[in-house]
């Protein structure tokens, strides 16, 4: 684990798709006039004619992607995570998902990191939305490494794949030689009193909680889901016979995402207390993403004190 | 085009009115209307314009066809079934809860649907996107589409439009089957998109207009298609509900199946155009 590089998943995403290509003739990438942001522009410099800038037009871009994929081509299609996953979730469901083509959607700038923007762009339904069109599969990356491994193993997979990023430097967790296998959660850190299963930036904040429950007394274990869909059942319910008490911990609503998809597997399994850290079914606001961060309740002391309460459940 | 083409075309497409009945009666749902109205454009499409083969379905160069009004899929299931993708039988299982002829196209159960629609508005984009793939891998096939006209109200036909001539895709063609009737009314008496030859023109496509009932035409359209760096869009006047006397220029018939008397009139008309063409139901 390397504790002094920061970087945004989005960089790893970027960095990813310049190197699928090396290895996948059929890569496309398709953006929405936001290759900067997105991170996508990195590959449109190393392989302008392998991307298509498809202008501000989100619904038309994921049926482009979708009649591309057809043809039998790799497409990852890019925009921002409330236009990708909001705006053309009907083009997504009916024209990526119904007929389960080979498009890849890179959404970028998720959540509420996404800062002074404001509640307009930082989207915290996209999970949600995702979840529920059959046979698509859901990556959110903790850190940027991890982000990059996300656009090999998505590519690898024949079918539709939301991956999220975020716009927001976070700490490296992962090193090179981490591989991801989709579906399969990852247990960093061994607890005996609670599990905390995060998602995305969360993770780090989870490891950081971790560390502090320590003082406590509180043996947390640290999961990264890195896969909403499909969800990894056995290490949730492994966890839950293991430590008796769960939090959850995402930068999404806490309706919807990955505290829903594993309270569902609880409920439907081993029956334990489950706690939800997230967005608390309200809109952001802007302001510096670290602050927004602290104000929403998304860092390690929320879930610290999730944590507590979910030990103090147990009795 | 010799008379004699023109009217096997024409047989074929009298033949398509009869699954496109056949279907729609079997099911007790579905839109015959927009379907009789597209019949002729589709059966010139793939009885004498498009690089298709029914035995390899999924064959790299062949034309595409992308039915962006997916609710006029009974028309393009019996005219794949006489082209020999399935059989005509099979049109009477439209909608079944068993069947492979969904409501609207889905492209992983049936062979020969080149993409899933019916979303209005989607089907185009998913056109674009096989027009560009053509581009890029150097081919040379084209890919053909029909949007309804009330279809052109939605947002995203523009979205494609623009994406399209700005990529100079002069391997699509659009048809718009325009029959001027909508769920609710008149084009005029909901939200007109016309005129439609001059929205196209200004999104920089080539544009044709015709009668999208006459075989003749719709075949001299096709030949007129330049590869000019355009795309092309042909708008095709129609009379929805085409060939079933009760059905033309009504509006309750687009989503509306016939009962057994409907069914026994609409057949015996068919029947009768059928014979005055010279053609036989069981050829």
């Amino acid at each position: 684990m390397s504790e002094c590089i920061k970087a945004a998943t989005r960089d790893g995403y970027g960095r990813g798709l310049v190197d699928l290509a090396a290895h996948n003739d059929r890569l496309i990438v398709l953006d929405a006039d936001l290759a900067a942001a997105t991170k996508t522009g990195v590959f449109k410099k190393a392989c302008p004619e392998r991307f298509f800038d498809c202008g501000i037009a989100e619904g038309n871009m994921m049926g482009v992607a979708a009649g591309l994929a057809t043809c039998g081509y790799t497409v990852f299609a890019s925009s921002f995570a409330m236009f990708a996953a909001g705006r053309a979730f009907e083009q997504v469901r009916n024209s990526i998902g119904y007929p389960h083509l080979n498009v890849k959607i890179g959404a970028t700038h998720a959540g509420i990191s996404v800062g002074e923007d404001g509640a307009s762009h930082q989207c915290c339904e996209d999970i949600a939305l995702m979840r529920t069109i059959p046979g698509m599969t859901i990556i959110n990356p903790a850190d940027d490494m991890e982000a990059y491994k996300a656009v090999f193993a998505a590519a690898a997979l024949d079918g539709p794949v939301y991956l999220r990023f975020g716009r927001l430097a976070v700490p490296r967790i992962f090193d090179e030689q981490y591989q991801i296998e989709i579906g399969k959660g990852v247990r960093l850190t061994e607890g005996r009193d609670v599990t905390i299963i995060a998602t995305g930036l969360m993770v780090n904040e989870a490891l950081m909680a971790a560390e502090e429950l320590k003082n406590s007394g509180i043996s947390a274990a640290v999961v990264n889901m890195h896969t909403i869909k499909p969800i990894d059942r056995d290490i949730i319910i492994e966890s839950a016979k293991a430590t008796g008490a769960i939090v959850t911990a995402e930068e999404h609503n806490v309706i919807g995402g990955l505290g829903a998809a594993v309270a569902e597997v609880i409920g439907e399994s081993v029956p334990v207390p489950v706690l939800r850290v997230g967005v608390e079914d309200t809109f952001g606001r802007s302001g510096p993403a670290a602050e927004l961060l602290h104000l929403y309740g998304l860092d390690a002391a929320h879930i610290a004190d999730a944590a507590k309460r979910a030990v103090a459940m147990k009795k | 085009m010799s008379d004699e083409k023109i009217r096997q075309l024409e047989i074929a497409a009298c033949k398509a009115r009869m699954g496109v009945i056949e279907g729609t009666f079997n099911a007790k749902s579905g839109h015959p209307g927009g379907s009789l109205s597209a019949v002729d454009i589709l059966t010139c499409l793939y009885f004498s314009k498009m690089k298709v083969d029914p035995q390899k379905p999924q064959d790299p160069d062949r034309d595409r066809f992308v039915l962006s009004k997916g609710h006029a899929a009974p028309a393009l299931y019996a005219v794949l079934a006489l082209r020999g993708y399935f059989p005509f039988e099979e049109l009477k299982t439209l909608r079944k809860s068993d069947a492979r002829l969904q409501g609207h196209p889905s492209m992983r159960m049936l062979p020969g649907l080149d993409m899933s629609t019916g979303s209005l508005g989607q089907g185009i984009s998913a056109a674009v996107g096989m027009a560009l793939g053509g581009k890029l891998a150097g081919k040379e096939y084209t890919v053909y589409t029909i949007l309804g006209d009330g279809e052109c109200e939605e947002g995203q036909v523009w979205e494609a439009a623009m994406f399209a001539a700005h990529k100079k895709l002069d391997n699509l063609v659009a048809f718009v089957d325009f029959n001027n009737l909508q769920i609710d009314g008149t084009l005029d008496e909901v939200n007109s998109p016309a005129p439609l030859p001059e929205k196209f023109a200004a999104f920089g496509w080539n544009t044709m207009t015709i009668d999208g009932n006459s075989i003749p035409e719709i075949l001299n359209a096709l030949d007129r298609v330049e590869k000019n760096g355009k795309p092309t869009a042909i708008i095709a006047t129609t009379v929805k509900g085409k060939g079933v006397s009760y059905m033309e220029n009504a509006c309750g018939w687009h989503g509306k199946a016939p009962n057994q008397e409907e069914y026994n009139i609409a057949m015996a008309e068919l029947n009768e155009e059928l014979a005055r063409l010279g053609g036989k139901a069981d050829e």
